[in-house]
């Protein structure tokens, strides 16, 4: 149950395709840092990665990035209004308490906001819920009682919720076993969503 | 913990050097010679890439690391961060610890021979800035060879030193550590050292400033002084858990000697600094700290005063700390990344306030190690 820890993930591929060389990116979340440092080894950007944990402060300064140890709940008022062109949630969303605001705050600080998230509506959650239980997968590894995901959507959630919040989603993809979902429904068939928005 | 004979940078040796150029403070005046006390450990390597700058706060000294071959007690005031294999490893790096000007450790200050009068300078030593300290250790540097510092640290006063050089000498500096800081006092930090000031001043034994003249010292003042400093460097969580309401005698007196530890604990501290620091140095070290403020001259913007810094940072902040608390590390951090500079920031969940900087806490000092490997890999000294 590694799926978050997986060193190939199509996700960071993806976003990296959609990140613009030498552009500026925060990284929200950023764990240990594997993808700001990719984009900063591929795309040449620069930028700042957020995370709240010991660990993963550490583990970014090893891999070389800059980190700012933060609570994404409390905001971001340490950055500027449109100081980024990018700025990445990536496998956070669901865990944070203060959904709206942050989604606010991305569209405040950045150009672009790029969120993924654990799509609830996968067929083989709605199967384990059909079936009278909680949703256990390789994207949301964890039973009901010790998992850190508050917040759990599908993509029909998701797509709501930024039309609600005034955001215009400019690309959304689906991943399931680090392969993109490139025909039927991506709500369905599709355990990771990725979404590219900006405020409208 | 500390066991300064395993990875110690071992028995070392201050050394002097005289400098004959006059230096101009801040304030306009002038000292036309002056001393500056100094320790280096490890080996500047030949490129003279490698070599470090270590800053003190208050009440230490240029002896930051190893020991003395005749005091083998006296051991540096960060020892725990700095020797072969320490975050600040002196296998690789040239580390350099300076007695700042106005100091009281050998370095010109109060206590030396005002050659104009031929008595100790007393109170009529240039009230000294960070900036001017800054000048001072530029000074050195360019006398032993070093053109650029691979990196600037310092906790504390020492951090504000670490801020400064960037600011000073954009180009001297690759990378600035600056740990437990604040981009200026506060009302309530001023107020702090004001008291502790007016302790000194108001002691019968300060003549002016001039009480060397009395072969005396104004050891109340100076232990009141102390007394309030540490106040403010512990936590109070700390202090609780350390002294609570315990009793040195197991009981109370009805009277006004000692009745619990922390009083015990605070006159111990206060004796026997009052023995070593001199009073004129704890007046001007504290005016330094009140009068640091880069965003001054600047419309009170830190962003603008922080534009021409090249330096990448590390700010390291604790969590318990209420002198220089987070949110005045965050200033720091939030006007660097107006400037997109290139700066880290760790907040360490500690219990030990201001002091933790010189503690050894285990995320603390693998952050800092972390990062000293990359300032190793900017020069081409990685692991």
């Amino acid at each position: 149950m590694s799926a978050t820890l997986t060193p190939l993930r199509a996700d960071f591929a993806l976003i990296e395709s959609w990140i613009v060389p030498g552009s500026k990116v925060l990284d929200l979340g950023c764990g240990d840092g594997t993808l700001l440092a990719r984009l900063k080894r591929e795309r040449g950007v620069s930028g700042y990665g957020v995370d709240i944990a010991d660990a993963n402060v550490l583990a970014s300064l090893v891999n070389g990035i800059n980190v700012i140890q933060s609570d994404l709940e409390a905001g971001l008022n340490t950055f500027n209004d449109k100081a980024f062109d990018t700025v990445i949630l990536s496998h956070t969303l669901q865990a944070m308490r203060n959904t709206k605001p942050i989604m606010e705050e991305i569209a405040r600080v950045g150009l672009e906001g790029v969120v993924s998230f654990p799509n609830f509506g996968y067929e083989k959650n709605r199967v384990q819920v059909a079936a009278g239980h909680m949703p256990v997968s390789e994207e949301m590894p964890y039973q009901w009682h010790d998992t850190p995901n508050v917040h759990l959507c599908t993509m029909a959630d998701f797509d709501r919720f930024c039309t609600d919040l005034g955001m215009q989603v400019i690309d959304r993809r689906a991943f399931t076993d680090n392969r993109e979902i490139v025909s039927g429904d991506p709500n369905l068939l599709g355990a990771l969503a990725v979404y590219r928005f900006r405020k409208k | 913990m500390q066991t300064p004979s395993s990875n110690s940078v071992g028995a070392v040796t201050p050394q002097t050097m005289h400098f004959d150029q006059p230096l101009d403070f801040r304030s306009g005046a002038r000292l036309d010679a002056y001393d500056l006390v100094y320790e280096t450990y490890g080996t500047l390597n030949a490129a003279r890439s490698n070599a470090v700058l270590v800053c003190h706060a208050l009440n230490a000294s240029h002896h930051v690391a190893g020991w003395y071959a005749a005091e083998p007690d006296n051991i540096g005031w960060w020892d725990n961060m700095i020797g072969p294999g320490k975050p600040l490893d002196t296998n690789r790096f040239f580390v350099i610890g300076v007695n700042n000007l106005g100091g009281c450790f050998g370095s010109t200050g109060p206590k030396s021979t005002n050659p104009k009068t031929g008595q100790p300078y007393g109170s009529d030593f240039p009230v000294v800035t960070v900036e001017d300290w800054v000048e001072a250790q530029a000074r050195l540097a360019d006398r032993l060879g070093i053109a650029r510092f691979a990196a600037v640290m310092g906790g504390s006063l020492g951090a504000m030193q670490a801020l400064q050089w960037p600011l000073s000498y954009p180009d001297r500096v690759g990378y600035a550590l600056v740990v437990a800081c604040a981009p200026r006092l506060s009302a309530q930090n001023i107020a702090f050292n004001e008291v502790a000031r007016q302790a000194i001043v108001t002691d019968p034994d300060f003549h002016g400033g001039h009480y060397y003249r009395h072969n005396t010292l104004p050891r109340r003042g100076l232990r009141l002084a102390r007394m309030i400093g540490h106040i403010t460097y512990l936590s109070d969580d700390v202090m609780a858990e350390r002294f609570g309401r315990e009793l040195r005698d197991g009981h109370i007196k009805f009277g006004y000697d000692v009745d619990f530890q922390i009083e015990s604990y605070l006159r111990y501290q206060g004796d026997k600094f009052s023995e070593y620091f001199d009073a004129n140095t704890y007046l001007l070290i504290t005016r330094a700290l009140d009068y640091f403020d880069p965003a001054a001259g600047y419309g009170d913007s830190l962003a603008k005063a922080l534009a021409r810094a090249k330096a990448s940072f590390l700010v390291v902040s604790f969590t318990t700390d209420w002198r220089f608390s987070p949110a005045r590390s965050r200033e720091i951090v939030r006007a660097l990344l107006d400037n997109r500079a290139d700066v880290s920031y760790a907040e360490i969940d500690a219990p030990h306030g201001h002091d933790e900087f010189l503690l050894e806490d285990a995320r603390y000092h693998a952050l800092v190690r972390a990062y000293y490997e990359r300032v190793a890999k900017s020069i081409g000294a990685g692991a």
